[in-house]
C-alpha cells in the first residue's frame, strides 16, 4: 500500500539530488539552474503529496504558484545568462565576482 | 496492485533521470533527462488525483521551461568540458552536504511518524466540495479565496517577462530605426515636394 511516507521519499530524494547538482557542477550555471528546478519539483510533490493526504486543496494552489516562481525564475536566470555570455564568451560562473563593475 | 506497480515505476524512474540530469556530461542530455523527470513526476502526482497540477507540470515545465533550457543551452556555443573541470574536485563535498540533507529529512520524518506535533485543527475551508472535479474544485478555490494571490502571480510573471526582455534586448549600432519623434516634428516646409514646372521656366529653390 502507497503511503504519504512513499511521496516524502520520492520528494526527499529528489531534492537532495538536486542540492548535489549544484555542488557538483558549480562551474556549469545551466545544469545549476536545472538543479533549482529539480529542487523545486520536490517541492511540488511534497506539496500535492500533502494536499491529498490532509484532503485540503490549498496545497495544491500552492504548487501552482511555486511553479508559477519556477517559470519567472527559469526565464530571467537565463535571460542574465546569455548577456553574461556575450559579455564574456563563457559560463563559467566561479568567475562571477568580477561581475560587481 | 496496479497502483504501487505505477506509484514504484514513476518513482524510480523520476529518481533516476534526475540523478542523470545532474550527472550528465552534455547539458543538451540534461535536460531531455529533465524532461523525463517532469513527465514521471506529473504521473505521481496524476496518482493521488492532483490531474490540473500534473498536467500544468506537462504545459508549463515540458512545453516551456525545457524549451527554454534547450534553446539557450544550444544557442550558446560553449566548451563543455572545460566546464566540467571541478566536477572530481566538488564530489567529496557535495556528496557529505547531500549525505547531510539527506539525514536531516529522514530525521524530521522519522520524528514526525512518532507523533505529529499539533498545530492545530483544519478549518475545512480548503477542502474539496462533495462531487467537484479536480480542476473545478481548483478553479473555485483559486478565483476565490487566492483571488489576490493569484493576480500575484500574474504580475510576476508579467515582471519577469519584461525583465527578461530588458536583460537580452541589444541596441545595434548602424540600423536606421524608426524616430518617432523627429517624424512628428516634420514641417511641410522642410519637406520635398513633387512640382511640376513648365519648360524653359525653371523652378524656384
Amino acid at each position: 500500500m502507497i503511503g504519504i511516507e512513499h511521496y516524502v521519499v520520492v520528494s526527499s530524494i529528489l531534492f537532495v539530488l538536486g542540492v548535489l547538482g549544484i555542488f557538483l557542477n558549480r562551474k556549469n550555471v545551466i545544469v545549476i539552474l536545472m538543479a533549482i528546478e529539480l529542487i523545486l519539483l520536490a517541492v511540488n510533490i511534497n506539496l500535492v503529496a500533502f494536499s491529498a493526504f490532509l484532503q485540503d486543496l490549498t496545497g495544491q494552489v500552492f504548487a501552482m504558484f511555486v511553479l508559477t516562481v519556477a517559470a519567472g525564475e527559469a526565464a530571467v536566470g537565463l535571460a542574465i545568462l546569455v548577456i553574461y555570455f556575450r559579455g564574456r564568451g563563457t559560463i563559467a560562473v566561479d568567475s562571477v565576482n568580477r561581475m560587481k563593475g | 496492485m496496479i497502483h504501487t506497480i505505477a506509484f514504484y515505476l514513476f518513482a524510480v524512474m523520476t529518481v533516476a533521470s534526475g540523478a542523470i540530469t545532474i550527472l550528465a556530461r552534455n547539458p543538451v542530455h540534461s535536460v531531455l533527462w529533465l524532461i523525463l523527470a517532469f513527465f514521471n513526476a506529473a504521473g505521481l502526482m496524476v496518482l493521488v488525483g492532483a490531474e490540473f497540477i500534473a498536467m500544468l507540470l506537462v504545459i508549463v515545465y515540458v512545453g516551456a521551461v525545457a524549451v527554454l533550457f534547450l534553446f539557450v543551452v544550444m544557442m550558446l556555443d560553449i566548451d563543455f568540458a572545460e566546464l566540467r573541470a571541478g566536477f572530481i574536485r566538488n564530489f567529496p563535498l557535495g556528496i557529505l552536504v547531500a549525505l547531510v540533507l539527506l539525514a536531516e529529512i529522514v530525521m524530521g520524518v522519522g520524528a514526525w511518524q512518532v507523533g505529529a506535533l499539533k498545530l492545530g485543527t483544519p478549518d475545512g475551508t480548503g477542502a474539496a466540495p462533495v462531487g467537484a472535479s479536480n480542476i473545478e474544485a481548483i478553479g473555485a478555490l483559486l478565483y476565490g479565496r487566492y483571488l489576490f494571490l493569484f493576480e500575484a502571480a500574474g504580475l510576476i510573471l508579467l515582471v519577469a517577462m519584461v525583465g527578461a526582455i530588458v536583460l537580452t534586448h541589444r541596441r545595434r549600432g548602424g540600423v536606421r530605426g524608426q524616430n518617432i519623434a523627429r517624424q512628428n516634428a516634420r514641417r511641410p516646409e522642410e519637406a520635398t515636394i513633387n512640382t511640376r514646372p513648365e519648360v524653359g521656366k525653371g523652378v524656384n529653390l
